[in-house]
């Protein structure tokens, strides 16, 4: 529990500082840089190095690679899609959380062989 | 363009949504840490990029704007949406210097002082980042 606490408040803590950062920078479209920021990857590799070992923390690193480029897949999915349907930004961006799962899980697959 | 930093953006955020971010942030890393010590660092990993904030961040985005449109009397509904479909386009290339984030990390971390890494992996997302922001804008 005590770890979960810890893990909790040092996520929130850089996510909010790079979230501060984004609303700090004009204009706005370098801004949205900040939404793909690594906060949660920093404050978990973090806990990780000191609880685990860097080893272990650099294996977490590699599958973050296939994470990252779901996360590219979604994005570009998103912003096509707000583009040209112009439908509310917070259905799209949560409906679309399913192709960042979906793109990430068949990489992880496919990266196992 | 020039980069600048506008400090009015800070007024404008609500406390209510920073700490939205907070908790968002918070849950999904424990929620990594979680997934990691049930599965596995391989299948934990995925979720270093997950898009945990990304979503309120748009809406958010979408809803300064319609506020705007709308203290100067016009209908912004439209405008909202392209504001956050631009949001997402940034996040997009943000989304390719994690990947490079991740490279460096993983390459690494396990022999080099892990502090040091981190900062250069996030220099390093930093650096594509802002490579694939002006690129965009040349085009």
């Amino acid at each position: 529990m005590g770890e979960a606490i810890v893990r909790f408040i040092i996520g929130g803590m850089f996510v909010s500082v790079f979230a501060i950062l984004g609303d700090l920078l004009k204009p706005k479209s370098f801004a949205g840089l900040f939404g793909a920021a690594p906060s949660v990857a920093l404050a978990t590799l973090l806990l990780t190095v000191h609880r685990q070992g860097a080893s272990y923390a650099a294996i977490e690193a590699r599958s973050m690679i296939e994470g990252a480029i779901a996360f590219c897949a979604y994005a570009y999915c998103v912003c096509c899609v707000l583009m040209h349907y112009k439908r509310p930004a917070w259905i799209v961006a949560g409906l679309f959380i399913s192709v960042w799962l979906a793109t990430a899980i068949g990489l992880r697959i496919v990266w196992l062989g | 363009m020039k980069i600048t930093i506008d400090l009015s953006g800070l007024r404008r955020t609500r406390s209510r949504d920073y700490s939205m971010r907070f908790v968002f942030g918070g849950l999904i890393t424990v929620a990594t840490g979680i997934i990691a010590q049930r599965y596995g660092p391989a299948t934990g990993g995925l979720f270093l990029a997950f898009p945990a904030i990304f979503p309120a961040a748009v809406t958010l985005v979408e809803k300064d704007e319609r506020e705007k449109k709308r203290l100067a009397h016009k209908q912004g509904t439209i405008r909202g949406r392209e504001a956050a479909a631009l949001d997402a386009a940034g996040a997009a290339i943000g989304s390719i210097g994690l990947i490079g984030f991740a490279v460096v990390a993983w390459l690494l971390l396990a022999d080099y002082n892990p502090i040091v890494v981190l900062c250069g992996a996030t220099g390093m997302w930093l650096a594509i980042s802002r490579l694939g922001w002006t690129i965009r804008r040349a085009l």
